[in-house]
């Protein structure tokens, strides 16, 4: 269902293969630039990383692909079809591209399951019961299904991580994006959702992951972007990045970042 | 005569206080009932209009909503904004007069005392819980409204379903205090002969000039029915906050078993419905 729909008949520019396109796009808060000029775009089956130092624009980046924030200059397309100029509509939009935030913003009013069911109910008028099914296969895959009747708070951080995976999973997205989720975990419970990750990956799972694992980012993503100061340096495949970077601010990104 | 007058009036202050219950005790209980009433009623339906108004005052205007809809909500919002400070600033037995009197003079519209008590108290509890609300509202991580918005919801969606159940479960005892507050207040209602336990009370003083007795009496009352609401809503509000355990779900690696969380802090669901 969720397929059939993202199919459109009419790309008024750029490619339809991607799923995401970023063109020219800037943002600026008050007078401070964060992104400037930035090309870039994911193709479907395609895991793309972004690395680079803190306060680079990765997460501006990822909060424009979604609308969290309103790019300052340049577009989106989605399937080569604008959604800031145009008929667009964002919240439809925005079921397309999921996203998993640092912070895990699970809803604090709803269990685990029902955290997974509302999108489904409210946003895709799906049914309860095929919601609350969907959301158990999800929940399954990440391997939080014995915790549907827990709230939030009473979750460790690695399970909050979980359920909120699965919450962006059950709207069956495009794409994922994932703003750091392994960030503000306890070391121990960085494992856990790594490995969910991973499953995600090698199932075909569309996903941009903004991260400081450089371990997954080398060995699960398709393609590593490097972001320095607002702007994309530099964006390839792993083994460009992490064997034979072709910019010398990559190379000492990560010399720092990996310690060598 | 004289002396039949003083054996059928009561002497000392108990004296007249049984006697004033014997006699008006009827009255007593009207008053109450209609003060009660009142108050329920009038924070019941502000409680709606503080809803409706912090939701609209809440709307985010950014730089891609299309013109006329900022227009409209930034007016919404100016118009709510002076509504709010009218009422806040001014008080509720300057309020009473003006709509009561004003309604018939200005509108020709010939509210009944009661209807009129209702309408002001409702108006009035709505501009302070609007304000209650959006602080409730405010006080939402901004996580969990990206979360919802990142899923496709939209704001009055968000609002429904992942906010306004956390921001109302947390101005609860805010709201308790509107009513307790409430239930006080209406005796401003007597300016215009609403029949609440103030006006009741005064009526009955007035027939043997024993203000001293017959209002005792009535703070006895008063005391009675906000004490009563006070350990209502306690007890709502622990019920609200639901069981300190959650059950975990049988597994092939696990087994079934129950959790308790001492921290537990739940909040009252309303989605997955
Ligand atoms: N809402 C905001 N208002 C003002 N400045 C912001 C805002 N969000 C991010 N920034 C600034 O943008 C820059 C990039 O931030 P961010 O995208 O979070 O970087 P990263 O995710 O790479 O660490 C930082 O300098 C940050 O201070
Ligand atoms: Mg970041």
């Amino acid at each position: 269902m969720s397929k059939v729909k993202t199919i459109h008949a009419t790309p008024i520019a750029g490619d339809a293969s991607k799923i995401v396109e970023v063109v020219h796009l800037g943002k600026s808060f008050g007078s401070n630039e964060v992104l400037r000029d930035i090309d870039f775009d994911v193709r479907t089956g395609e895991v793309v990383s972004i690395i680079g130092s803190s306060g680079s624009g990765k997460s501006t980046l990822l909060r424009c692909i979604n609308l969290l924030e309103t790019p300052t200059t340049g577009d989106i397309l989605h399937h080569g079809q604008s959604i800031l100029h145009g008929a667009h509509k964002v919240n439809d939009y925005r079921t397309h591209v999921g996203m998993v935030f640092q912070q895990f913003n699970l809803f604090n009013n709803l269990n685990v399951l029902q955290n997974c069911v509302v999108g489904q109910v409210r946003v895709l008028g799906r049914s309860k019961e095929i919601a609350e099914q969907k959301a158990m296969q999800y929940l399954e895959k990440v391997g939080m299904a014995q915790f549907i009747k827990a709230k939030p708070r009473q979750l460790s951080g690695g399970q909050k991580q979980r359920a909120a995976i699965a919450r962006a999973l059950a709207m069956e997205p495009e794409v994922l994006l994932f703003d750091e989720p392994t960030s503000a975990l306890d070391p121990e419970m960085v494992g856990e959702v790594l490995k969910v990750m991973r499953d995600l990956a090698s199932s075909g799972l569309t996903m941009l992951v903004v991260t400081h694992e450089m371990q997954f980012a080398r060995e699960v993503s398709n393609r590593v972007v490097f972001m320095d100061k607002g702007v994309i340096v530099e964006d390839d495949v792993p083994e460009v990045i992490f064997n034979t970077p072709r910019h010398e601010r990559t190379r000492s990104f990560l010399d720092r970042i990996l310690d060598r | 005569m004289m002396y039949a007058l003083a054996a059928a009036t009561p002497e000392t202050f108990w004296a007249w206080v049984i006697f004033i219950i014997q006699n008006y005790g009827s009255l007593f209980l009207i008053g109450a009932r209609n003060t009660m009433f009142i108050a329920i009623t009038g924070t019941a339906v502000g409680f709606a209009i503080g809803l409706l108004v912090a939701v609209v005052r809440t709307i985010p205007i950014k730089p891609s909503t299309p013109t006329p809809i900022k227009a409209v909500v930034r007016l919404s919002k100016v118009l709510l904004g002076v509504y709010i400070e009218v009422f806040r600033g001014t008080p509720m037995i300057v309020q009473a007069v003006v709509v009561y009197y004003g309604s018939l003079q200005l509108l020709g519209i010939d509210l009944s005392a009661m209807v009129a008590g209702i309408l002001i108290v409702s108006i009035n509890t709505g501009a302070y819980m609007a304000e209650i609300i959006r602080g409730g509202i405010e006080s939402i991580d901004r996580g969990q409204t990206e979360a919802a918005q990142a899923i496709g919801m939209s704001h009055v969606k968000t609002m429904v379903f992942v906010i306004l159940p956390q921001a109302i479960r947390n101005i609860l005892p805010a709201t308790g205090n509107e009513l307790i507050v409430n239930i006080k207040d209406t005796s401003v209602l007597n300016i215009i002969s609403v029949t609440e336990l103030f006006f009741m009370s005064k009526s009955a003083a007035g027939t043997y000039f024993r203000y001293f007795e017959v209002f005792f009496v009535t703070s006895v009352v008063y005391l009675i029915m906000t004490f009563t609401v006070t350990q209502i809503l306690r007890w709502l509000e622990r019920k609200l906050d639901g069981p300190e355990n959650y059950t975990v779900m049988g597994s092939q690696t696990t087994p079934a078993g129950t959790i308790h969380v001492h921290h537990g802090d739940h909040r009252p669901g309303l989605g997955g419905k």
